[in-house]
C-alpha cells in the first residue's frame, strides 16, 4: 500500500478512519491530527508524522553521543542534546563491586569526553538512565564530532541505512550516529574524513531534497575524479 | 450607519474606513518563519504598520528550578516594546500593560502548546514590537505560534489572531490604532482554526448582544485569513513552494 506522503503542520488533519496514532499525531474525535511540521505516512493501520524540526527527546533504546558535563561521587552527567541531562551511574563502568571511596570516576571518564552510549529508560519522570555496558558502547576515543538537527538523522540513516552506508562505502570513514543529532566520523585520510564530513552536511541542510541520495552520490563521486 | 462622526471621519457614507479598506478587510499581512539563528524557533509579522519579532526557546531547563513543575512544562511569554516602537520614547522597562499581554499570550496559546510531553522543562517565547500601530497583542500571538511551530514544539493546533471592534455603529475587522482610540469597541480573538476553539477573547467597548455574536464571528473570520497565512510561512520554510 502507498503510503500517502504529505507535507503537514499542527493542527493539520492527516487522515480519519481506524487508524493508530504514532509519533506527533493525536486523535481528536475519528480525525488524526498532526503536532508538529513533517511529513505524515500512512501505514496500513497507524499513522504517524517525520518531523522536520525540533529538539531530541530521549526514547528508549536509542543510541545517542554524549558529552560528560560533570560528575558526582556515584554517577556521571552526560550532555545529550536534549532538554534533559544523560544519567550515568558509576556501576554501569566500574561494575557492581564499585565503591565510591576507592574508585575514582574521573579515572575512567572525564568532564568533556564523548561516550556512545544507549537511553536504558526514561520514563520523563526522572532524568534518562544511560548505559554504555554493551557492545560498541562506551568512550569515544578519535574522530570528529559534527552536530546536525536530531530531525534529520533519520535522513542522515536512509532507508535502512542506504545513506550512510554509501557515504562510509564512499569516503571509507566509520560514522557513527546517535539518534540525538551528533554525529562522530572517524577515518584513516584526512581526505576521506573532509569529504564524509561535507556529505553529513549537505545532508542536514537538504534533508527536505527529494533525489538526496542521488545528489550526496554526485558530490562524493566528483570528489572522487579530482583528487 | 456612519453617523457618529465628530472630529475625525472613521467609517464614511461609502463604507470606506479611516485608512481606505473595508468593513471586513485586514491590513496588509506579512509573516516569515524562521530568520533567527540563534533561537531554537522564531517568526516576524508584519500587521499593517506593526512589525514584531518572535523568538522561541526550548523546551529547556527551568531556571530557578523552583518553577519548575514534575507534571508539565511551563510557558513563559515575555511581551516587550521597544522605546521606538511608538511615537513617544517608551520606557523599556515592562509596564503594567505589557505585564498583562504576556499573561494574556501565555494564557491563549497555552491551549495549543501539548506542554505535558516535556515535565520539568520551560518553553520560553520572547515577543519584541519593534513597530507599533494598534492590534499588537494580536500579531504578537499569531507570530508566537508560529515561532512555536518553527521551534517543533508539539501543538494541538496554530493560534491565529485578529481584533473585531466597533466604528461608528459598525462592526469592523482588524481595528487600527486610530480606530482603536476613538472607536466604540475593540474585541482581540485568539482562534483554533482547526479545532474551532477560542482561546483569547477579550473586549474594551460596549457592545449590544446582538453586536457581541457579529463580533466574535467577524473574528473568527478573520482569524482563518490569518491562518492561511500562517499556513504559508510555514510551507514556505519547510517546504519551498511546492508545499500543499
Amino acid at each position: 500500500m502507498d503510503n500517502k506522503r504529505k507535507y503537514v503542520i499542527p493542527g493539520d488533519v492527516v487522515t480519519t478512519g481506524p487508524f493508530r496514532p504514532e509519533q506527533n499525531v493525536f486523535l481528536q474525535g475519528n480525525k488524526i491530527i498532526s503536532t508538529t511540521i513533517g511529513i505524515s505516512e500512512i501505514y496500513d493501520d497507524s499513522v504517524k508524522v517525520i518531523p522536520l524540526t525540533g529538539k531530541y527527546i530521549p526514547k528508549i533504546n536509542d543510541l545517542v553521543i554524549g558529552k560528560v558535563v560533570s560528575h558526582t561521587s556515584l554517577s556521571w552527567e552526560l550532555d545529550i542534546n536534549s532538554c534533559y541531562v544523560g544519567f550515568l551511574p558509576a556501576q554501569d563502568v566500574f561494575g557492581r563491586d564499585f565503591s565510591a571511596h576507592a574508585d575514582e570516576l574521573t579515572s575512567k571518564l572525564k568532564s568533556g569526553d564523548l561516550v556512545a552510549a544507549r537511553i536504558a529508560n526514561f520514563d520523563r519522570t526522572r532524568d534518562p538512565l544511560v548505559t554504555i555496558a554493551d557492545r560498541d558502547l562506551g568512550k569515544i576515543d578519535s574522530g570528529d564530532l559534527i552536530k546536525i538537527s536530531p530531525s534529520k538523522v533519520p535522513r542522515l540513516i536512509g532507508k535502512r541505512g542506504s545513506m550512510i552506508q554509501m557515504i562510509e562505502m564512499a569516503t571509507n570513514a566509520a560514522v557513527t550516529i546517535g539518534q540525538n543529532g551528533w554525529v562522530v566520523v572517524s577515518c584513516e585520510t584526512p581526505e576521506g574524513l573532509l569529504k564524509a564530513k561535507k556529505a553529513i552536511e549537505m545532508v542536514n541542510e537538504k534533508a527536505h531534497v527529494a533525489n538526496l541520495t542521488d545528489q550526496v552520490k554526485e558530490m562524493l563521486e566528483i570528489k572522487d575524479d579530482e583528487s | 450607519m456612519g453617523g457618529r462622526d465628530a472630529t475625525m471621519v472613521l467609517l464614511d457614507e461609502n463604507g470606506i474606513r479611516c485608512d481606505g479598506r473595508k468593513v471586513d478587510e485586514p491590513r496588509r499581512i506579512m509573516i516569515k518563519a524562521g530568520g533567527l539563528k540563534n533561537a531554537d524557533g522564531s517568526a516576524y509579522i508584519e500587521f499593517g504598520d506593526n512589525k514584531i519579532l518572535v523568538g522561541v526557546f526550548g523546551p529547556r531547563d527551568v531556571h530557578p528550578k523552583h518553577m519548575s513543575d514534575t507534571d508539565t512544562g511551563i510557558l513563559r511569554v515575555r511581551y516587550h516594546m521597544e522605546p521606538f516602537s511608538v511615537g513617544e520614547r517608551k520606557n523599556p522597562a515592562p509596564s503594567r500593560r505589557e505585564i498583562e499581554i504576556s499573561k494574556v499570550i501565555k494564557e491563549a496559546l497555552e491551549p495549543a502548546v501539548m506542554l505535558d510531553k516535556f515535565p520539568r522543562t520551560a518553553v520560553d517565547v520572547f515577543i519584541e514590537v519593534l513597530q507599533a500601530d494598534g492590534g499588537t497583542r494580536c500579531a504578537a500571538l499569531t507570530a508566537a505560534s508560529v515561532a512555536l511551530a518553527d521551534a517543533g514544539i508539539p501543538m494541538r493546533d496554530m493560534v491565529s489572531a485578529i481584533a473585531a471592534g466597533k466604528v461608528a455603529d459598525t462592526v469592523i475587522l482588524d481595528v487600527n490604532n486610530e480606530e482603536d482610540q476613538a472607536g466604540q469597541a475593540d474585541m482581540p480573538i485568539g482562534y483554533m482554526p482547526n479545532l474551532e476553539q477560542i482561546t483569547l477573547l477579550q473586549l474594551d467597548g460596549i457592545l449590544t448582544p446582538e453586536e457581541y455574536k457579529k463580533c466574535v464571528e467577524v473574528g473568527v473570520n478573520g482569524c482563518k485569513l490569518v491562518y492561511e497565512l500562517q499556513k504559508k510561512a510555514l510551507n514556505d520554510k519547510y517546504f519551498g513552494n511546492g508545499g500543499d
